[in-house]
């Protein structure tokens, strides 16, 4: 079964705004990969933090379908606009609000999102070049490419609802094992659905959702048992054997 | 932007505490159709602050909506109509949202809120 997705023909541009890139296709064929389920979930209210050329939330409006709503934010002025511009190429509407991460969202949305996506500037960069005007609020990430991924996934949390998903992209140097522990403190499953080794960069889409065992846990302050950490770790341990090709696993 | 989506901004100035629902600034309002979803209205009711939709949708010239509502009306199919109208149909395309608070104007522009702050405000 073949679902539509954005087409790069039809994505908007703009100097100061990223691309679809590796990173993107990447996001993009996890969600596809997670269709089935994606569309049993039957999300109310799908958002994307930091929308960049619109790709990513246009595929997810055309992969989920128009019965849920679609609010995409970018702390770029000319990243909502070529977002715009790319969901009007597409026939597809979503809601977009030029703010930093979810900034003025927080009280109202909390609770209420079921479907949260994330391509986050995730490349290690001097911390000062964090947070800058224009296409570099796109990729720099500051100290281990952490500084913006350690600030969305607090307001992640805010926002999902008790069915809600989260899908992010991380780089190997994010160290994503650790991004998974630190979820499953707050009582987060997470799965890689997607893994890319590309020319410069060995990618992971993650998803993460609320394990109620997990959130059990946390409350009555039982520590996770070992043979589950031992068992999401593994997934981490594939990759130096991964050379040269990429292996998409749904 | 939608109502729907005004429903959910808030004043987001540091210090703020009463910063919703944010004032409407008119200078343009655009009419889009919306494909009818009853199940997401009846999902999103309990979600809305009512008198901020009541309130906002009068503010865009749109006066149908009561000004108190039962859970009960939403087996009308007509108060679902109004509903859906004016929470997805009626976009703010031009104009500002103003912090209730402070005063503080954050613009939109074609169709687009800007809530970015300045380096005081955060």
């Amino acid at each position: 079964m073949s679902s539509r997705i954005a087409q790069i023909r039809l994505v908007s541009s703009h100097p100061e705004v990223y691309e679809p890139c590796d990173d993107s296709f990447a996001l993009v064929d996890a969600l596809l990969a997670d269709r089935t389920n994606l569309l049993q979930h039957q999300p109310a209210l799908c958002l994307e933090l930091g929308c960049g050329s619109g790709y990513v939330i246009t595929s997810l409006a055309l992969i989920v379908g128009q019965e849920a709503q679609y609010i995409a934010t970018d702390i770029n002025p000319h990243a909502v606009k070529v977002t715009h511009e790319t969901l009007e190429a597409h026939g597809v509407h979503a809601e977009l609000i030029n703010t930093n991460i979810a900034s003025g969202l927080e009280e109202r949305l909390k609770g209420l999102v079921d479907v949260i996506v994330v391509n986050p500037p995730y490349v290690p960069t001097p911390e000062d070049e964090v947070g800058r005007e224009g296409i570099a609020s796109a990729w720099a990430g500051g100290e281990n490419g952490r500084t913006v991924i350690d600030k969305m996934l607090p307001v992640a949390d805010t926002l999902l609802s008790k069915k809600g998903w989260l899908y992010m992209v991380t780089l190997t140097e994010n160290n994503p094992a650790q991004i998974c522990l630190q979820m499953r403190e707050k009582g987060y499953a997470s799965r890689i659905l997607v893994q890319r080794l590309t020319e410069e960069e060995n990618l992971q889409i993650i998803k993460f959702w609320r394990d109620s065992d997990l959130q059990v846990a946390e409350k009555e302050n039982k520590t996770v048992p070992a043979k589950d950490m031992e068992s999401l770790l593994s997934d981490f341990h594939i990759f130096p054997f991964l050379r040269g090709s990429h292996d998409d696993s749904s | 932007m939608r109502l729907l989506t005004h429903n959910m901004l808030s004043s987001n100035i540091k210090g703020v505490t009463n910063g919703f629902p944010l004032r409407i600034e008119i200078e343009k309002v655009v009419e889009k159709q919306v494909e009818f979803n009853p199940d997401f209205l009846k999902n999103m009711f309990p979600k809305i602050e009512w008198k901020a939709l009541v309130n906002a949708s009068h503010s865009m010239g749109y006066v149908e909506l009561p000004e108190e509502v039962e859970p009960s009306r939403l087996d009308s199919e007509d108060f679902l109509h109004k509903f859906h109208h004016a929470l997805l149909e009626l976009h703010l395309e031009e104009g500002a949202l103003v912090c209730p608070e402070t005063g503080r104007r954050f613009p939109v522009s074609k169709g687009i809120p800007n809530m970015l702050l300045h380096e005081d405000e955060v």
